[in-house]
């Protein structure tokens, strides 16, 4: 048993755990408004966006995380805006506008990234090495949880009737708008808090996995968030373990983990899943019956 | 202010409590009106059928009400107060199609979320707001399926809830948009009922409608309406071959022929 827990005897080892406690959470927590808004596109679109952004950061001001970050999220903000400008000027409609303008930013980011020296710490980005935290990236993720989840447990009400039926919110007086933004921002520095570790590419399996897996799983929408930042949680550590008791890349571990209990829950869920489903009885016989008492006369 | 000729008698100074008053109500979508000058009265108490053929904006007055769309001209007045923007006391229940039935919440929880906006962010869900949610599922006769979830129940299941929500919100005035399409017999009986129970608790029901031949049944007083007020009263009154022929016949204006649309 000792083998499994040595290596947390590690300073760096005990940052990433730290890390992912952190980031699981206000990813799995987040994921649920993604899943619930179907803003999956546009999540991947914005994580994608912060590439460029990452590489202008780094010409500019050197490898700070305080430029690394600025730059991500101006560069994220950029493509938020710029497509929903594009998709209210013309015919072209949101997800086209979004699909065009991120890839474009990734070109943009693989262009720069080829042309300077230091590509190896980009790369960490592209991919994500959690063990690669240092303290100010601790720091930063902890700034980034501590500004979010409390905004969005406060916000629960709110944000839950503008996400069930944004018009009859505003009609009783909800600001949907404002609210929107709200959840845009806190996606965009939860993709930042959470570059390090999963990288570019694979945040978006962090941020939608465990709220699909809730989704499967439950009908509540309280349960979908506490429990999606328990899963996000409870996996991005069970991936980080693993990844480190057979010495694979980290993110990849922590997205599949994830991807393992989005499986069980499609294959196992009681109501949702699809075995249940296909040995379910076709008819409620015993229901039926009820409904209809033959013996009663 | 240009008064109405259509219904002069529709002066804002007349507005009582227990009264909605619309007065000179104009509505436009991209410089295109969609409603015209619109005055009209209506009480608690009362059960009002919403008219008109396809594009009257019945839809449209329904929304202004519920605070969705911007007036152009005009006031909305409840209860001797201006009404502007959106209003707990207003509750407006959409079109079915506009609902993500997949949403993870149960009967229950849907008529919980009338009780939020009393609420606000922080205080805790107590006794009162228990006792409302009770309440409102026994007055909607929903209490056997309270823990279903939403896409489980049958159409007029959902409205129900729907209803059972605006009381849960305590609200006066209920909009609902095309409530009776698309249900059976039945359950537009049972709806029809529960209207009713709505309007004997006090409350205004405003309901767009197609189905004349249900009207009078249904409602106590129609307003006519196909881009501007054709008539409005109640049923015995207003309610008559002459109006409805006029409402469904008028071409109304529309911008287009005059070259104004963009």
């Amino acid at each position: 048993m000792d083998w499994l827990f040595k290596s947390l005897q590690h300073d760096f080892m005990q940052r990433s755990l730290v890390a992912c406690v952190l980031i699981g959470f206000t990813n799995g927590f987040l994921g649920a408004f993604v899943v619930l808004r179907r803003l999956a596109l546009m999540a991947d679109s914005l994580s994608h966006s912060l590439l460029p952004g990452l590489a202008v950061g780094l010409i500019l001001f050197g490898l700070a995380p305080a430029g690394l970050f600025f730059g991500a999220l101006v560069a994220a903000l950029i493509v938020a805006l710029g497509a929903q400008l594009l998709a209210k000027g013309s015919r072209i409609k949101e997800d086209t506008a979004l699909g065009i303008l991120y890839t474009v930013a990734f070109s943009v980011g693989i262009v720069i990234i080829s042309k300077v020296k230091v590509r190896v710490s980009l790369l960490h980005y592209l991919f994500g090495n959690i063990l690669g935290v240092s303290n100010s990236d601790l720091w930063v993720i902890y700034g980034i949880s501590l500004v979010i989840i409390p905004l969005l447990v406060g916000l629960q009400r709110p944000l839950m009737l503008t996400l069930f039926d944004p018009s009859v919110a505003k009609s009783q007086g909800v600001r949907v708008t404002a609210l929107n933004l709200v959840l845009m921002i806190s996606l965009v520095l939860s993709m930042i808090a959470s570059l390090q570790a999963v990288g570019v590419i694979l945040l978006l399996g962090l941020l939608i996995s465990p709220a699909a897996t809730m989704y499967l799983l439950c009908d509540s929408y309280p349960m979908m968030l506490w429990g999606g930042g328990l899963l996000g949680m409870i996996g991005s550590c069970l991936g980080l373990l693993l990844s480190d008791w057979f010495n694979l890349p980290s993110g990849a571990c922590i997205v599949l983990v994830l991807g393992f209990f989005f499986c069980l829950a499609y294959l196992f869920s009681p109501r949702y899943g699809l075995l249940p489903k296909l040995t379910k009885r076709r008819h409620f016989h015993d229901q039926s019956l009820a409904r209809w008492p033959h013996d009663e006369a | 202010m240009e008064t109405n000729l259509a219904n002069p008698s529709a002066a804002p100074a007349a507005c009582s409590s227990h009264e909605l008053c619309v007065s000179d109500l104009t509505v436009s979508y991209h410089r295109v009106p969609a409603l015209h000058h619109v005055s009209f009265q209506v009480a608690c108490g009362q059960c009002v059928a919403l008219l008109g053929p396809n594009g009257a904006g019945k839809s449209t007055l329904l929304k202004t009400l519920a605070g969705l769309v911007r007036m152009e001209t005009g006031s909305i007045r409840f209860h001797g107060h201006e009404v502007k923007g959106a209003t707990k006391d207003f509750a407006y229940l959409p079109q079915r199609e506009q609902i993500d039935w997949d949403f993870p919440t149960t009967v229950r929880g849907i008529v919980e979320m009338g009780r939020y906006l009393r609420l606000g962010w922080w205080r805790r869900f107590g006794g009162e707001d228990f006792d409302a949610v009770e309440e409102a599922l026994k007055a909607m006769e929903l209490k056997p399926i309270e823990h279903r979830q939403i896409n489980a129940l049958s159409g007029g299941q959902q409205q129900r809830a729907f209803l059972a929500r605006a009381l849960a919100q305590q609200a006066h005035v209920v909009l609902f948009d095309e409530p009776f399409t698309g249900l059976d017999k039945p359950t537009q009986d049972n709806l029809k009922r529960l209207l009713k129970t709505l309007r004997d608790q006090g409350k205004l029901v405003i309901a767009s409608h197609h189905d004349l031949a249900t009207v009078p049944e249904i409602f106590d007083r129609v307003i006519l309406l196909n881009g501007e007020l054709m008539a409005a009263g109640p049923v015995s009154e207003v309610f008559h071959e002459a109006n409805i022929s006029k409402t469904y016949s008028t071409r109304v204006f529309s911008g287009l022929d005059h070259g104004l649309a963009v």
